[in-house]
């Protein structure tokens, strides 16, 4: 965040108005002052994990010290980053789209039947795209010129477009070992010195969805859009279109990570993206995103996505029974709202 | 009078069965003053959402410098130069300073990108104009920190910035303390000095009488007065006629001053 750094800011004066009672200065009298409440949501994440990380370490240091596992985290957090970051638009817009797991199998199953039919990977990753697109487009319509509930809508289209897959694949898989000596393959889930290699697009997409959110009109509306939708609409702002946009992203989005996930894997299944939702929620809101909507951090989001990615395998490895997964699931998710509940003020 | 900035003719608007206004007509010439009064239900919130193109009318012609316009919306009105500062301010009070100034207008470059810096300059720049002097915020301040004077100073930067041709203050100077009164008082003045116009609306007629070169008194949904200020003497001729149009039987006792405070 760039700040105006005039010297007269930095003077600690009274305000002129008189009104003493209320004293506050802003942050921006010191750099990493200002940086750090700027952006105090996703640094509370990013706290957050790196406690949780400690604890795992503490509790079994030999797992926890293994490249191993992180590159097998690394393996499928990707995925997941895909729609999380997306979701924090949408939830600043104060919307919320519960579809995203049906989209994702629907893109991956067009990505599927691309591949299956022998044309060439890139030509199923512009399908799935486009796919995508068209479903984010379809849901959005629907909640946004429908004026639905986005909560119930979408979960209705979750549903939807998911039995719409099992009643035409009736369950049935798709294997596609074809992509491994695929040049898509190489280029977005292959491996470069043992990274996995979708790590790195995923942290691409993170980076310029940032700055999609704070460096562009899309992420300003968005923003205003979410905190007061009268006063956007008031001042010739297209309330209805930033929303149907917000949830076109989400179909992106999902697109990208069913198809990675299809890459991942050389396999299709007709409940790809089913496993998604409650974790990518909780990501969002473990990032430190209110449900209030009109503000919101997508490096937050992020940081929430590798929290409770972390949190599956960390249980398992630091020695626990799965069955501790889900208690842990929903420890860090409960702290993490109390965290950001005293963290951020919520300005009316 | 100089040149026409907007005019309305006969507009109605009506919810459902119920008209809030029935054939109004309007019009702001360039350099003028108008303030537009009358009680509450009287339809000028209507009114001020039809030339913020926020509503759309039922029916009538919306002229802006003499040429009808069709597909009228809050984008049409605010690129024809008309700015608005609405009663609840309309602004979106977790979100920065800039970003209010900036709400629907943003300043963008290639392919969207926000100029960030120009932004932040111009709006200090705005800021410094409306007399926004206190150096304890930045234009990176999120607003809801702000106190009501303050947050009416945003919103009136934002109108000013573009140099709209007419700027429509709706009840500005509600729940403002006598020196933010004074500034919005300054700062009409200042508006009128540089040849632009304002619509004035307000519940005090004390404060419209002060400001307005002509007054237009609006009663259930028509227009019931239109008088230039030279043929208004004081302030209670305007209260006393509409105690007059509110109580037609007449209601001795409720004439004077008086009146003003009672409906206030």
């Amino acid at each position: 965040m760039s700040k105006t750094m005039e010297p007269d800011l930095q003077a600690p004066l009274g305000r002129a108005s008189g009104q003493a009672a209320k004293e506050w200065r802003h942050p921006s009298d010191h750099w990493l002052r200002g940086f750090v409440l700027d952006n105090r949501a996703a640094l509370g994440s990013l706290a957050v994990f790196v406690v949780m990380m400690a604890i795992f370490m503490i509790a079994n240091p030999t797992v926890f010290t293994t490249w191993y596992l992180y590159s097998s985290v690394l393996t499928t957090l990707p995925v997941a980053l895909f729609v999380v970051v997306p979701l924090v638009f949408v939830v600043t817009c104060d919307e919320i789209d519960l579809s995203f797991p049906a989209t994702m199998g629907f893109a991956s199953w067009v990505f599927a039947l691309v591949v299956q039919a022998g044309y060439d990977p890139f030509l199923g990753i512009a399908a799935a795209l486009l796919t995508g697109t068209l479903l984010g487009f379809l849901v959005g319509s629907l909640v946004v010129y429908g004026g639905l509930s986005s909560l119930i809508a979408t979960l209705g289209m979750n549903f939807l477009l998911r039995g719409l897959i099992q009643i035409i694949n009736e369950g049935k898989s798709t294997a596609l070992t074809s992509l491994a000596n695929s040049r898509a393959y190489a280029i977005f889930s292959s491996q470069i010195w043992g990274v996995p290699v979708q790590i790195f697009w995923a942290i691409a997409f993170v980076v310029f969805s940032a700055l999609l959110y704070n460096r562009h009109r899309f992420g300003a509306q968005v923003k205003v859009v979410g905190d007061n939708p009268d006063s956007a609409r008031q001042m010739g702002i297209d309330v209805k279109r930033v929303r149907v946009k917000v949830f076109v992203f989400v179909g992106i989005g999902a697109a990208i990570a069913g198809t990675f996930s299809v890459m991942i894997n050389f396999t299709w299944w007709p409940t790809a993206g089913d496993g998604y939702l409650l974790p990518v929620l909780a990501s969002v809101f473990v990032g430190g995103t209110p449900t209030w909507g009109g503000i919101g951090t997508v490096v937050g989001g992020a940081i929430g996505a590798v929290t409770v990615s972390f949190i599956q395998t960390g249980v398992v490895a630091a020695g626990l029974s799965g069955f501790y997964v889900q208690f842990f699931n929903g420890l860090i998710i409960i702290l993490s709202l109390l965290g950001h509940k005293w963290n951020q003020a919520r300005y009316r | 009078m100089g040149e026409r900035i907007i005019e309305l003719r006969d507009i109605t608007k009506s919810y459902g069965q119920v008209y809030a206004l029935g054939g109004v007509n309007l019009s702001v010439d360039r350099g003028e003053v108008v303030g537009l009064i009358g009680d509450n239900g009287a339809g000028k919130s209507t009114l001020i959402k039809i030339l913020s193109g926020v509503v759309k009318p039922t029916s009538g012609e919306i002229l802006v410098r003499g040429k009808p316009v069709t597909g009228w919306s809050a984008a049409r009105s605010r690129d024809a130069g008309i700015e608005t500062v609405f009663q609840d301010r309309a602004l979106a009070v977790q979100q920065t300073i800039v970003r209010n100034i900036f709400m629907g207008r943003e300043l963008t470059g290639f392919l969207g990108w926000l100029k960030v810096g120009k932004e932040i300059e111009e709006a200090s720049r705005l800021m410094r104009e409306i007399g926004f002097t206190s150096k304890v915020f930045t234009p990176q301040s999120i607003v809801g920190q702000l106190s009501g004077g303050e947050r009416q100073g945003v919103a009136i930067a934002r109108a000013i910035y573009k140099q709209a041709e007419l700027i429509i203050l709706d009840e500005p100077t509600t729940a403002l303390s006598l020196t933010e009164t004074a500034k919005v008082f300054h700062f009409v003045r200042q508006v009128r000095a540089s040849g632009r116009s304002i619509l004035f609306i307000g519940h005090n007629i004390h404060h419209v009488f002060d400001i307005a070169d002509r007054f237009v008194v609006l009663d259930r949904g028509k227009v019931a007065l239109t008088a230039d200020r030279s043929e208004v003497k004081a302030a209670d001729d305007l209260i006393n006629f509409m105690e007059d149009i509110a109580h037609p039987d007449g209601l001795p006792g409720l004439h004077g001053a008086d009146g003003a405070e009672q409906r206030a």
